[in-house]
């Protein structure tokens, strides 16, 4: 059982993320609030769309539709500025345990992962772990140089990267 | 030095546009692999693995050392760099997500002990 100790990667306020395996992609944070209370930010609607695209992505959420149950769907509708047509995104909830465990897939390609997210209340603060597994090492290549691939500020970015290094 | 650096960028998005190539820094990211090895591994001659580690190698992404008649490949500093700046950009994203979470949550807890308050009166 993973828990929140000092200086590990789920401390509180960090968001560590790692490569498990070649497959495999964990992020973790640690919420200073019961599993119930952080699982309701996960689970309506309402309140995912307020924190699932943070501004500095510079994409806007257009439409977000969501059955969180088990066997439910989901769909949300994104925009770029460097995209001419919307970005929609969509699949099913596998698994829904209220305050405890969320498994969706992702359905746009036939390379798109599975999800499981985990809540662990411990002495009133949760630690949630969200796992990706891709069906294919390409596939987890892909989803991270993808965002490189597709926006130029990106590129600029990882230009400004390398050129202080070589 | 402009010149320099842009060519080396050139090579090193060339060399990771390729599906096979990333799949072999991917290979090399968990244990170094002679170009038989990687040959076997991904179904391919081995004149085209040689052709796609040379790829890799002119973008400084692999290292490779031959000994006797084995040719050993590894990863160079800049697939570590690449690697790093990957995981990095996608800590970012979370980062930013799990901080507007974090805001949200604080709300709903202040909300709720609200709440109790208001009906325990």
């Amino acid at each position: 059982m993973p828990e929140g100790k000092e200086g590990s990667p789920a401390a509180m306020n960090r968001t560590a993320v790692e490569r498990k395996s070649d497959r495999e992609l964990v992020v973790t944070r640690t919420f200073n609030a019961p599993a119930h209370i952080v699982f309701e930010a996960w689970s309506k609607p309402e309140l995912f769309k307020r924190w699932w695209v943070p501004k500095s992505v510079g994409m806007s959420l257009l439409s977000c539709d969501m059955d969180v149950r088990t066997g439910g769907a989901y769909r949300f509708v994104f925009s770029h500025p460097a995209f001419d047509q919307p970005m929609a995104f969509f699949g099913t909830y596998r698994e829904v345990t209220p305050n405890k465990r969320l498994v969706w897939t992702n359905e746009e390609s036939d390379q798109g992962a599975v999800t499981t997210v985990t809540f662990e209340e411990n002495a009133g603060k949760t630690l949630v772990t969200l796992h990706e597994l891709y069906p294919t090492n390409a596939a987890l290549d892909e989803a991270l140089a993808g965002s490189a691939e597709g926006l130029p500020e990106q590129f600029a970015q990882l230009e400004e990267l390398l050129a202080g290094r070589s | 030095m402009v010149q320099y650096n842009e060519t080396r960028l050139d090579a090193s998005f060339a060399a990771l546009s390729d599906a096979t190539r990333r799949g072999v820094l991917e290979q090399l990211s968990r244990a170094d692999a002679s170009i038989t090895d990687l040959a076997g591994k991904f179904h391919m001659t081995l004149t085209g693995m040689k052709k796609h580690v040379g790829v890799l190698e002119r973008a400084a992404l692999v290292t490779t050392e031959k000994a006797g008649r084995v040719r050993t490949c590894r990863l160079g500093m800049r697939a570590l760099e690449e690697e790093a700046a990957w995981i990095e950009r996608h800590r970012q994203l979370w980062s930013a997500r799990f901080d507007a979470l974090d805001k949200i949550v604080e709300h709903l807890k202040r909300k709720e002990k609200a709440d109790a308050r208001r009906k325990r009166r």
